[in-house]
């Protein structure tokens, strides 16, 4: 078996075209919480082409991450898995980490796969806690078939990684003092990189994305038609809050695949989810379940989402969405 | 070109009864069918084959014995020859040793019957939901991948560019083949078995390969995995809520909205 000598928990940031993504805070306060026990410091790496890491870097580096490896270059301007993992592999081959945390986003997830093959690490997926054990390893707490069971996982050998869902820890704030940045050398003649990444559209749309939403608000069946999502927006927009579905309704076609919550579609775990005209089939129950405070507003109190919510509202939808909307807008003033 | 799918067997319902004393899924009686991830995987496959004459579609599934007829399943959809992997030491492998095996399977079948141009997995499971196996199969291979691929708009014997669902947008990738690729629902809609595929599926010889012929490194797999599963549980339940007070919507919605100020949502 493989030792891991290494020291310090590293956290890696996620920066789209030249965005920060705040998934990074969560993994400093999921890195912190286990620094606490193993006292090795706690690091952070960010990944971006020539010029665009500087303000991320920063950043990170005030909220609490002791010092914040940069690798900046052309060929990491765009995520490629292959760049980035071999990047990242050499860095660690250098500063011996013992444990590193990315995010379980699209980018994070392939990432962390393809690195923890390169490095022969252990990995835990989409872990919702970490802890230590009492050898010292990684423990992670992971919901799998549908949110049905929580697993409790724990990596045995080598260097210890994990991918953190977003929204599972708080974003944490300010610290006191700020980290240093350190230039890190980025060299890929050893590569042999054969991928391209070759062009990005942004989501034209400016809604909040779903996954990292501390809010969202889902329509289903009961909207009635795809017009009913008007609604769906106008309360997501009172509220500050990303737009979910059912897979129903984006079955019939009434919302894209990229709003859909639920077993096939996104696991969500935002502060409040408003389940508007969602009966609540496992499927669905399995993406959102975890959220801290569920609304639901259905005409049909016996279903499973009126009995998983903390505030059920029996009615019609058309009627109550718009009563409540009025209402946020009455008291904002 | 030769194309390989990986499928796993996988519950077929979400709601899964779980027996209490050791926190595990009651597998007797349990429905099972092929991931529905792996079934655009499948779909993808096929229609990459009728696209690129003289291509061939091989299934590969890593599981228990039963997971035969999921391997089936792929075969009566269109798929030329289903492969199983199986063997005692290879239980307990997590993710990334199972996807180990498959690069191992991958391998030995490109010697068998020519170079594997590409490798086609769906997202994740529905089971244990890592999303990993697909970019861990890359690792292993040391072939390029992308992962949650919603479109691959162009396809010849040496490339393949592919366009993946981020959580901001798309990304366009280029891919050199060989490559492996993991799909997202969208990307097609799966056909239904004709009932001539399904009576061919029905007397097709699925293959099964144990340590014997893949020979594995197995400082990687099974028991030796880098990760374990220490325990499983239910979650916990949630308290129970409250019903939102008053007669006509316009007092629920007051009610509500007071709530969820006083939550500091507002």
């Amino acid at each position: 078996m493989a030792e891991n000598p290494g020291k310090g928990i590293w956290c890696v940031a996620e920066l789209r075209h030249g965005a920060l993504v705040p998934t990074i805070f969560e993994l400093l306060s999921a890195a912190r919480s286990l620094d606490q026990v193993s006292k090795e410091g706690v690091c952070a790496v960010v990944l971006g082409g020539p010029g665009k890491t500087a303000p991320a870097a920063k950043e990170i580096a005030s909220r609490g991450a002791q010092r914040v490896f940069v690798l900046e270059h052309a060929l990491l301007d765009g995520f490629l898995e292959e760049a980035y993992a071999r990047a990242l592999k050499d860095l660690i081959e250098r500063e011996k980490p013992s444990k590193i945390l990315l995010p379980a986003s699209v980018a994070g997830r392939s990432l962390a796969a393809r690195l923890a093959v390169a490095c022969r690490a252990g990995l835990l997926g989409d872990v919702t806690a970490v802890a230590l054990d009492s050898s010292g390893n990684l423990e992670a707490l992971r919901p799998c078939y549908g949110g049905n069971l929580l697993a409790t996982v724990a990596v045995r050998r080598g260097l210890q990684m994990a991918t953190v869902r977003p929204m599972a820890f708080p974003r944490a704030a300010q610290a006191s003092s700020s980290g240093e940045v350190v230039a890190a050398p980025v060299d890929p003649s050893s590569w042999g990189l054969r991928g391209r990444f070759a062009g990005f559209a942004p989501e034209e749309s400016k809604e909040i994305d779903l996954s990292s939403a501390e809010k969202i608000v889902s329509g289903g069946r009961g909207l009635g038609s795809a017009k009913g999502f008007e609604l769906i927006r106008d309360l997501a927009h009172a509220l500050g809050a990303a737009v979910g579905a059912s897979r129903a309704v984006v079955d019939s076609g009434w919302i894209a695949y990229r709003h859909q919550v639920g077993l096939t579609g996104r696991a969500v775990r935002p502060k409040l989810y408003v389940a508007c005209g969602i009966s609540g089939q496992v499927q669905h129950l399995a993406g959102m379940s975890s959220s801290d405070v569920i609304v639901a507003i259905n005409s049909d109190p016996q279903c499973p989402m009126m009995k998983l919510a903390n505030f059920a509202v029996q009615g019609d939808l058309h009627q109550i969405i718009p009563a409540v909307v009025a209402e946020i807008k009455k008291q904002r003033g | 070109m030769n194309i390989v799918v990986c499928v796993k067997q996988t519950p077929a319902s979400a709601n899964l009864p779980i027996d209490l004393a050791t926190g595990r899924i009651k597998t007797e009686g349990l429905q099972l069918g092929v991931n529905p991830f792996d079934e655009y995987a499948i779909e993808e496959a096929l229609r990459l084959k009728e696209r690129l004459p003289g291509s061939s579609v091989s299934v590969l599934s890593f599981g228990a014995a039963a997971a035969e007829e999921a391997l089936r399943s792929a075969l009566a959809l269109g798929c030329d020859e289903g492969i199983l992997l199986y063997d005692p030491a290879f239980e307990q492998s997590d993710s990334l040793a199972t996807a180990h095996l498959l690069c191992a399977a991958v391998r030995k079948l490109s010697k068998a019957k020519g170079a594997v141009a590409l490798v086609l997995c769906g997202k994740q499971t529905n089971d244990g939901e890592s999303g990993q196996v697909g970019a861990a199969l890359g690792a292993w291979l040391d072939w390029p991948a992308a992962s949650c691929v919603k479109k691959i708009p162009q396809a010849d014997d040496s490339k393949i560019v592919v366009e993946r669902l981020m959580e901001d947008g798309v990304d366009t990738v280029e891919l050199p083949l060989p490559a492996v690729v993991s799909v997202i629902k969208g990307i097609n809609e799966p056909r239904l078995p004709s009932l001539k595929g399904k009576m061919a599926a029905k007397k097709a010889v699925v293959a099964r390969w144990g340590q014997a012929e893949l020979a594995a490194d197995v400082s990687q797999i099974g028991a030796s995995s880098a990760s374990v599963v220490v325990k499983t549980a239910p979650p916990e339940t949630r308290s129970a809520g409250m019903t939102v007070p008053g007669g006509s919507p316009e007092e629920k919605a007051a009610f509500l909205v007071q709530k969820l100020k006083e939550l500091k949502f507002i």
